[in-house]
């Protein structure tokens, strides 16, 4: 079976890099997503370290400048805000904020949920029990609300949103963990490392893990674009960030007063908002076709007819 | 069956305790409600007198245990800023939000079981395509960004339907509209994915060889096993909007239980927080009883 004919589309062992780049092509949705969302981790990076000055300087003769005007520089090319700053210069430096918040959420409840759903998967008995009513716990509190409540009490700092959002997230990780160890633990392989006598920390981080991670990061671009909604939200409500920081929910509340004569004040921001959960929602679907090795020859066979 | 509810309902004690054990004292940490209530220049004695009328004087594990003794026989205490019990400001806007809920939770099931089959039918054809691409936008839309554009545009310049309250149906379209995206697009999504699942099956495949009709095929021998995962997703999402549907009954003037907690978080009323957490909280409870119960309903090999 060595001279096979060559199967159509399939790569040539490449290296892992160009391997996701040629998977993320197959599909041109995720593709331009995944552009996208790399231009707004860049903007997030090094935004504020150029721009700071430019979003914060004042122009009252410049208040509520309509988008589109090319008589003036490219900052004011999505018009500017109440106070004459350009929305362009502010969108792009809010993209900090707003990705770090939602970044420090994914990353701690996802951190904190899978393990604990690894462990109450694994240990079974009593301590899984009392690992998943805390997670049922968590589920029954009304979470925006709690965030509400919260937050007005302490002050809104980034990190206790993320604290907050992180905590009210938890147990979607600790439920998807720990269903997926439940049935991966039963395996042949998995049986295998224990009579070889693997510890019961390698079995679970070193054979268990690598099976449940595909899904746990599927999971975890799908909670970003929720996470992102869930800051917005609070941001818009007043109890989020607090000026002079910005993020997006935050512009689209701070235009809503001028709504009837500067649309744009509120427009953009949002539209920055939808563009980036509509990509990690595109993201994430390619993600739960690609990092399945069951279902990726959809992406590997190219066309769209065996879908 | 009794000893799950009873297991259930434990569980859910359980947590609302510690939830109205935490709201209460850290509602208190958010300041003294004198403040807001009376005017600044206010006398010292009237101060105290506000505060002796609403119990605010005495250390805060007494208050704790006051409130406690009176929840024993279901007073909720009174509302500081409407003088009324707060049990029933709080029934009273989430009567609203009932209906609020029922409404749209109808509309968006009807509406993503349909279109969800029907893009399911044909993978890949124009229809999924379309049907994929909205659903997949409205599950992105941040709903208070469309909330106010949809303002902007009907409200505002088209003049078509008023910005806020709730007078006539006509104040319902655009609150319903809006809470209508976001779930529909999520449900679609799953029941689309569910269904490919299905349709695939053997027992379908036997059905269509034996020549039932596309839509019997869709609608009775699909739908009942393609339901389940849907049921969990429409759950969750009715949850969502009977914990307030917080953003969009702010932004619309709509007068449930979401704008009366943050309201009454933001004015400091903390009888009507905490009895508003409790209702929210069997709201719920309920909600998830009753999905359970459609689960063993739609599949009779599950049994608690």
């Amino acid at each position: 079976m060595t001279q096979t004919a060559p199967l159509i589309g399939q790569p040539r062992r490449k290296s892992g890099l160009a391997t996701v780049i040629g998977l993320l092509w197959r599909d041109k949705f995720a593709f331009c997503a995944a552009l996208f969302l790399l231009v707004v981790i860049v903007c997030a990076l090094i935004g504020p370290a150029l721009l700071e000055d430019a979003a914060t300087k004042q122009n009252l003769r410049g208040r509520n400048a309509p988008p589109f005007d090319m008589a003036r520089d490219w900052e004011f090319f999505f018009g500017a805000d109440a106070l004459g700053r350009p929305l362009l210069v502010r969108i792009i430096v809010a993209a900090q904020n707003t990705m770090m918040i939602a970044a420090g959420a994914v990353f701690f409840s996802a951190l904190i949920g899978s393990t604990l759903g690894l462990a109450a998967g694994w240990l079974k008995g009593r301590a899984s029990q009392v690992i998943l009513r805390l997670g049922d716990v968590i589920m029954s509190f009304p979470s925006l609300l709690l965030a509400v409540i919260v937050l007005y009490m302490l002050d809104p700092s980034v990190f206790n949103i993320i604290i907050v959002l992180a905590i009210t997230r938890i147990p979607v990780y600790l439920r998807t963990a720990r269903a997926e160890v439940l049935e991966v633990r039963e395996r042949m392989f998995v049986q295998a490392a224990k009579v070889m006598g693997a510890s019961d920390l390698r079995i679970v981080f070193r054979h268990i893990l690598p099976v449940v991670l595909p899904t746990l990061l599927t999971i975890a671009t799908l909670d970003f674009a929720f996470v992102m909604l869930a800051e917005s939200s609070l941001s818009f409500l007043g109890i989020g960030i607090q000026p002079p920081e910005i993020t997006w929910g935050l512009m689209v509340s701070q235009g809503r007063p001028y709504l009837t004569n500067a649309w744009w004040l509120s427009f953009w921001p949002g539209l920055a908002i939808i563009l980036t959960t509509l990509s990690l929602n595109l993201l994430s679907n390619w993600m739960r076709i690609a990092l399945d090795p069951v279902q990726r020859w959809r992406l590997e066979m190219g066309g769209r007819k065996n879908d | 069956m009794k000893k799950f509810i009873g297991k259930r309902a434990v569980a859910s004690a359980i947590s609302l305790v510690g939830l109205v054990v935490l709201v209460f004292f850290l509602s208190r940490l958010t300041g003294d409600p004198t403040d807001l209530y009376l005017p600044v220049d206010a006398s010292l004695q009237a101060r105290e007198q506000f505060r002796e009328i609403n119990g605010l004087n005495d250390p805060l594990m007494v208050q704790f245990g006051r409130y406690v003794a009176d929840l024993a026989v279901l007073d909720f205490g009174n509302s500081i800023r409407r003088s009324r019990p707060a049990i029933d400001v709080v029934l009273e806007g989430f009567a609203w939000t009932l209906w609020l809920a029922c409404v749209t939770m109808l509309l968006v099931t009807f509406a993503a079981i349909v279109i969800g089959s029907l893009a399911a039918f044909r993978v890949g054809g124009v229809f999924d395509r379309i049907a994929t691409f909205f659903s997949l936008i409205g599950a992105s839309a941040p709903d208070f960004w469309i909330a106010i554009v949809a303002i902007v545009v009907f409200a505002v310049n088209l003049r078509w339907l008023p910005t806020s309250g709730t007078g006539t149906i006509w104040h319902w379209v655009l609150p319903v509209s809006v809470l209508f995206i976001r779930p529909f697009g999520l449900i679609l999504q799953v029941v689309r994915g569910s269904m490919i699942g299905v349709l695939s099956s053997a027992y379908v495949k036997t059905a269509r060889a034996k020549g039932v009709r596309n839509r019997p095929i869709i609608f009775v021998h699909g739908l009942r096993n393609g339901m389940l995962p849907v049921i969990t997703v429409i759950g969750d999402q009715a949850a969502g909007i009977l914990n307030g549907a917080v953003v969009v009954e702010t932004i619309f003037g709509f007068p449930g239980i979401g704008k009366l907690m943050i309201d009454s978080i933001l004015q400091r009323d903390f009888n009507v927080v905490l009895a508003a957490i409790m209702v929210s909280a069997l709201a719920i409870f309920l909600m998830n009883l009753l999905i359970d119960l459609a689960y063993a309903m739609l599949d009779p090999r599950i049994r608690y």
